[in-house]
């Protein structure tokens, strides 16, 4: 991590929160965890331009948490929404009828299901745009909003709502998704992990261009934990290597926080309900050592 | 002001130009294509200021549209059909978001099966989203409405976004002698765009298109939308006598021609209304008292203008240039909704035709003129029909034969 981070220890991170509380989210959201930790560091002058999920019903009518401004769009299009005002902001401040210091960072705020999937190509034609914007991609594995069905994040043998036996695919890399695009930057954060999570929205923050800031979300509602453990889950996803910490920069991906040694992902998947069925009435070894083996073979590797 | 040959794709960019459009995301289909290649040309020759923007689809360009308005700039866009239908979610979203910008739709036909050529049924998808509706008939008529348009939706009692439709081919090809508006007066008419306080800045936080909670809150914002629309009647009565003041051109939210000493109305929208016209003229010559009521609002809809017309006429004849499956012609429901229950309602008559361009030549007006003189007398409307000759049939069934004993050759 870079000498120039003013995030040196925990000490460092803001002591007071500046996303407004008592909202709709579920007790112990994990979005809702990194969305504070990176609110903290991105600040208000912000317009969060919305896609459908969970985090719609973050600004109801009178009510926001945010200090900053939002716009929701629909489900697909919360990236073509982040160009339509960023576009017009430049128009603005190129004509002298915006004085710089009213210009705003321009933040896209999904799910997973919009991010992976249904938003996914009005996301590759921003980025290939050079759209100048910030997208920040909670990922709950699943559509959260709905009640939690199989989205193309969810992972290998997880149980949705339309899953019960076990997701039989696998989890779709997005990451990689971005980083083919040659993004300014792109980088995996968990609410778990606030330091690492503040360098990299610092960092991001500097940078101008299309950026992705994929936080893994740990959801007790669709996951199946008590909201109490959302940050041992979080941190079990990084020790266990399932959620790789990294970034990418010029080409170049590096790791953040590689666990050593990693935890066994058993010890992730057995705090969550959505695994239960792997580990009772019988043990389901098989599942259990083929997502171990594509951890094993991610770390291998990423050397 | 200069007198120049246009087609209605090039009045249509004539219309952003002189408005001062400052953004315009763009996405191609046919036949709106022309409109943004023009633009593009002349923003990127430096003739035009403002930036166009490739999306990736219309459902997306209608998103930047909006957010670009919701900015607090002046924004244009076009499509057509399919592309219309594509983006059809972020029309009713936007709506609601309560931001002026304009699109024109150049009407085409939807699939299946696929076509190029026009009718209404894309853009009346787009009737029950909170987008103001004006339809063209002519050339000229594009360029002033885009003005009158730009100058309704923005206008503080209202604040939507609007459409403005023109004919695919009939009019978007075609070439008609247009009077340009000078640009000062054009400036004159439609100052810039002032989205006061609703615009996106640091200062300022706003919360636009939020959720609500509860069926009162939403009950309230839908209905809130709906009576906006309702003021751009008034509001479009002012605009249009502004207009008329400055270019001398009246463009009445619905054209009566013929109509004070008529006994049967044609009624129909956007180009192929010059046929009924035509007809009209021909009809008088042979004695008939026939006139031709022409809407060009189509929302906010004029039922007030359209009653004090059409009551107590004898008859009625909606020719719908499009089909609600399962229902029938859109304008005729909506007009015997205006004047079912009124004293001297005329007897209304329906016919789809031009469904997919096909025309309708003078002898079909006749038909259906002889047709209203009949149920008037009466008292008592026929069938709806569709405008289809048996010769038609014979060539649609010659086509059938090909195709089945093409297909009996298949192994
Ligand atoms: C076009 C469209 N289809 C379906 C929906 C219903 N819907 C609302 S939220 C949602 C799930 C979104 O999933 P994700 O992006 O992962 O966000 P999360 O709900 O998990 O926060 C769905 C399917 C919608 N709003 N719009
Ligand atoms: S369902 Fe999950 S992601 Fe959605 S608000 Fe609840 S905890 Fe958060
Ligand atoms: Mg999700």
């Amino acid at each position: 991590m870079s000498a120039e981070t003013r995030f040196g220890r925990m000490k460092d991170l803001p002591s007071t929160h500046l996303l407004g509380t008592g909202t709709a989210m579920c007790a112990g959201c994990g979005g809702l965890e990194a969305l504070h930790e990176i609110y903290d560091v991105l600040g208000a002058r912000s317009v969060f331009v919305n896609a459908a999920g969970c985090m719609t019903l973050l600004s109801v009518y009178p009510f926001t948490p945010f200090r900053g401004s939002w716009l929701y769009t629909s489900m697909a299009s919360a990236p073509a929404g982040a160009q339509g005002v960023r576009d017009a902001l430049d128009l603005l401040l190129a004509r002298g009828a915006l004085p710089p210091e009213e210009d705003l960072q321009v933040v896209t705020l999904t799910g997973d299901g919009a991010a992976y999937g249904m938003g996914l190509s009005a996301t590759s034609s921003a980025i290939e745009r050079g759209l100048d914007f910030l997208y920040i991609c909670y990922d709950n594995e699943g559509y959260g909003n709905t009640g939690q069905q199989t989205s193309a994040a969810t992972p290998h043998g997880a149980r949705t709502a339309t899953a019960v036996g076990g997701h039989v695919g696998w989890k779709k890399d997005l990451f990689a998704i971005w980083c083919a695009h040659r993004p300014a930057y792109a980088a995996t954060v968990i609410g778990a992990e606030p330091l690492d999570l503040a360098r990299k929205i610092e960092k991001a923050m500097k940078l101008k261009g299309p950026r992705l800031i994929l936080a893994l979300a740990p959801c007790p509602t669709g996951w199946g934990y008590e909201p109490r453990d959302t940050v041992e889950v979080g941190r079990l996803a990084v020790k266990s290597g399932v959620f790789p910490l990294k970034e990418y920069e010029d080409g170049r991906v590096t790791h953040t926080k590689p666990p050593h040694p990693r935890a066994p992902v058993k010890d992730y998947l057995r705090l969550q309900g959505r695994f239960a069925h792997l580990f009772e009435p019988k043990r389901d070894e098989a599942t259990i050592a083929e997502i171990q083996a594509a951890v094993d073979r991610y770390w291998e590797g990423a050397g | 002001m200069t007198r120049q040959l246009l087609t209605g794709n090039g009045a249509a960019a004539w219309g952003a130009r002189l408005a001062r459009a400052d953004y315009v995301p763009a996405f191609p289909i046919t036949p709106q294509t022309e409109i943004i290649e023009t633009l593009a040309e002349w923003i990127d020759r430096g003739e035009m200021a403002g930036r166009l923007t490739t999306l990736e689809s219309e459902h997306s360009m209608i998103t930047a549209a909006a957010a670009a308005a919701a900015t607090g700039v002046r924004v244009f866009t076009a499509t057509s059909s399919q592309g219309l239908l594509y983006g059809l979610e972020m029309i009713y979203t936007v709506a609601g978001w309560r931001v002026p910008f304009l699109l024109v739709n150049v009407s085409r036909g939807l699939a299946t099966p696929i076509t190029l050529e026009p009718d209404h049924t894309d853009v009346l998808a787009a009737r029950d989203s909170g987008f103001l509706q004006v339809h063209c008939a002519t050339c000229q008529e594009i360029v002033d409405t885009v003005l009158i348009a730009y100058r309704l939706a923005e206008d503080p009692r209202i604040r939507l976004p609007a459409i403005v439709n023109q004919d695919g081919f009939y009019l978007s090809f075609t070439r008609e002698a247009v009077e340009l508006p000078a640009p000062e007066a054009a400036q004159r008419f439609l100052p810039a765009f002032d989205p006061e306080a609703i615009r996106f800045r640091a200062s300022r936080p706003l919360s636009q298109a939020c959720a609500v909670l509860g069926a009162s809150s939403y009950s309230y914002f839908r209905y809130e939308t709906h009576l906006a629309s309702l003021k751009a009647l008034d509001v479009y009565d002012e605009i249009a006598e502004a207009f008329e003041q400055e270019f001398g051109r009246r463009w009445p939210p619905v054209e009566a021609y013929r109509c004070d000493d008529a006994e049967i109305v044609f009624f129909m929208i956007g180009a192929f209304a010059t046929k009924a016209r035509e007809a009209v003229d021909r009809l008088r010559d042979a004695g008939v008292a026939v006139g031709l009521v022409r809407p060009r609002l189509v929302r906010p809809w004029p039922a007030g203008e359209l009653r004090r017309t059409l009551l107590r006429k004898r008859a009625v004849v909606v020719v719908d240039q499009n089909l609600s499956m399962g229902s029938g012609g859109v304008l005729h429901a909506e007009l015997a909704a205006t004047l079912y229950g009124q004293p001297g309602a005329p007897v209304l008559l329906s016919f789809v035709g031009a469904l997919g361009g096909r025309d309708i030549p003078p002898e079909e007006f006749f038909e259906m003129a002889r047709l209203a003189r009949e149920a008037a007398e009466k008292g008592e409307a026929p069938a709806p029909r569709l405008l289809y000759t048996a010769q038609e049939l014979r060539e649609m069934r010659k086509l059938q034969a090909v195709a089945h004993a093409e297909r009996k050759e298949l192994p």
